[in-house]
């Protein structure tokens, strides 16, 4: 009995603190079968340390899909530096990578100095002393996250970005709402937002300081631009009807959006610091969900013009769309890789609506999420990983797949449904 | 029995709260039923009575039980749709023809057309389809004879569900328009 009430215990306390401070949790649902085994040893000194950098650094490639990490466990040797790595002891291990580091504190935080070392190859890769202040060890880790993950697989890293989310919980008349910005691990959440009306669709500038969002706040839509340092914002549109979907172009002076205005909703481009809105689609069907390409020459929307949701691709040069989805009878909420070669929508399989990939120029279409209740997706800055919202049983909870599709993780939420994701740009 | 009582209890407690919290509004979920409650939001600072799918019949004006049918809001307040349409159903026309008497014969009056889908699909696309319920019904109001001025439309989407769950029938009370005086 002594075991359920620790069990009771750790429930409390979880309930409690996640009430305190909603952040996310991470459980791996699914690893790939080409991670490259990598060995992260605890780093020496860092037992008197407030975070376990060596162990969010585990975390933060185990949820990449690229690396399988080694147990704690099975480290029967645990080198503080590149001198003492003993390679034929990793090498026994089947590790291909190992990380070793040391922290020391200093007057104001700590000094952790990490070396990444190729295994096979008997050598030193990188190596450098990162200092950091007691309340950003986190940061820490998620830069030298960063590096490693850089130097062995060729792709810049985004541990250090953040994810927009919306929260929302109750039904009908009795409803609370929250606009929430945390740390790509689901860590440090906080609130930008709360509302008793709906909170949809957060969409981060460019530069990573703004979001855009759609509130009821006045009981209709309305599009609004806030800060997130600051808190500062203003309403940028509330148009009669549908204020909706807003996404940044790429030089953040524009916003794409869809209005209905002028009777069904159609595409329409803010400029922001002028206020002025031109008209992109022309037609008396649903035109929404834009999103601008990486290049800022076309926009992908959602229309039912050719009787269904499908995704079209209007270029801002000529002013011709084209329909480029043409599996199924429901394809929706497109949005762009970074370098613009594929598009990440939602697919309506036999099975349910489902998180898709396709070659922007056509070819086939790829479900990638195993889950059949999925909405948002949305690219992480280095086109890794699709963050997307889904179910859990009767629960809203985030999920993310790795673009090839072959590994994913799900942040739930202790309380609460979590969904409309939106994963930053690069902010550094 | 080693749990001790203080542990427990504060355990019962908490899971009670997390089952309240999760059904707080258990019992007026079913769109289909004649609920008495007023159907406002409490401590709220939205404005639809009568939303939620409840056909409240003490909120609104003329809470009295007076049989002119034109001088009173119309009791039932809440029209349900088939999955992907906008058809106003036969079974719900007398309803909308209620609200269209009742509308015509108080042109000081205004309605806010409501539209809601279930949460099948995306958000945003939902919010259009949830317009598009809620204009086909101001559609309809306005060849009753309803004047335009009389009537908004505000879709919600898939965001203010009544009815929760993945069940054929907590979408069926999803996918509404309501009337909202």
């Amino acid at each position: 009995m002594q075991t359920i009430s620790k069990v009771w215990l750790f429930c409390v306390l979880l309930f409690v603190s996640s009430y305190a401070n909603a952040n996310l949790t991470i459980e791996i649902t699914r690893g790939s079968d080409q991670a490259l085994p990598i060995g992260i040893v605890p780093f020496a000194g860092g037992d008197n340390m407030p975070e376990d950098v060596a162990q969010i650094i585990q975390d933060n490639l185990e949820r990449s899909g690229f690396f399988a990490p080694l147990e704690r466990s099975a480290m029967f040797d645990r080198p503080s530096q590149a001198d003492d790595v003993e390679f034929g002891t990793w090498r026994s291990l089947d590790v291909r990578y190992l990380v070793v580091g040391r922290a020391q504190q200093t007057g104001s935080g700590y000094q952790i100095q990490f070396e990444l070392m190729d295994i096979s190859g008997q050598r030193r890769m990188i190596g450098e002393t990162v200092t950091a202040s007691t309340n950003d060890l986190r940061g820490a880790a998620h830069y030298i996250s960063d590096q490693i993950f850089e130097e062995i697989t060729d792709i810049r890293g985004a541990f250090s970005t953040q994810i927009a989310y919306v929260t929302a919980q109750g039904l009908g008349d009795n409803m609370q709402f929250g606009l929430y910005v945390a740390d790509a691990d689901g860590r440090n959440s906080q609130q930008v937002l709360t509302s008793d009306q709906p909170i949809m669709s957060p969409a981060w500038s460019p530069d990573g300081r703004k979001l855009a969002y759609v509130s009821f706040e006045t009981e209709r839509p309305a599009i609004y631009i806030q800060d997130v340092s600051t808190g500062q914002r203003i309403q940028a549109t509330s148009f009669d009807g549908i204020n909706g979907a807003p996404t940044w172009s790429p030089d953040g002076r524009k916003i794409a959006m869809s209005l209905s205005k002028d009777g069904q909703p159609e595409i329409y481009i803010l400029d922001i610091n002028n206020r002025s809105v031109e008209r992109i689609t022309q037609n008396s069907s649903i035109d929404t969900e834009p999103a601008w390409a990486p290049d800022g020459r076309s926009l992908l929307f959602t229309s039912d013009r050719s009787g269904g949701p499908q995704i079209y691709e209007y270029s801002l040069g000529s002013g011709e769309a084209n329909r480029i989805t043409f599996t199924g009878n429901y394809n929706a909420r497109a949005r762009y890789s970074p370098d613009g070669e594929y598009i990440f929508l939602i697919h309506r399989s036999n099975r349910g609506y489902q998180v898709a990939r396709q070659e922007r120029d056509g070819g086939r279409l790829v479900v990638i999420s195993e889950t059949t209740r999925d909405e948002s997706p949305s690219v992480a800055p280095n086109g890794t990983m699709v963050i997307f919202a889904t179910q859990q049983g009767s629960n809203g909870v985030l999920s993310a797949v790795s673009a090839d599709g072959r590994s994913s993780f799900r942040l739930p939420a202790a309380q609460g449904d979590v969904r409309d994701p939106a994963w930053s740009p690069f902010l550094n | 029995m080693q749990l001790k009582p203080l542990a427990r209890s504060l355990a019962v407690a908490l899971s009670i709260v997390v089952i309240a919290g999760c059904s707080s509004t258990g019992g007026t979920q079913d769109g289909d039923s004649y609920g008495s409650q007023d159907g406002s939001g409490t401590g709220t600072s939205t404005s639809g009575a009568g939303t939620g799918g409840q056909y409240g019949s003490t909120s609104g004006s003329g809470a009295g039980a007076g049989q002119q049918a034109d001088s009173r809001i119309p009791e039932v307040r809440t029209i349900h749709f088939d999955f992907d349409r906008d058809t106003i159903k036969s079974e719900y026309e007398s309803v909308v023809m209620a609200h269209a008497r009742y509308l015509r014969a108080n042109p000081n009056s205004r309605v806010v057309l409501h539209g809601h889908t279930d949460e099948r699909g995306t958000r945003e696309y939902n919010m259009a389809l949830g317009e598009r319920r809620a204009n086909a019904v101001q559609r309809f109001l306005n060849i009753q004879g309803v004047s335009p001025s009389q009537m908004s439309v505000v879709s919600y989407g898939e965001e203010r569900p009544v009815a929760s769950g993945q069940s054929e029938s907590a979408y069926a009370q999803n996918r509404r328009v309501v009337f909202n005086y």
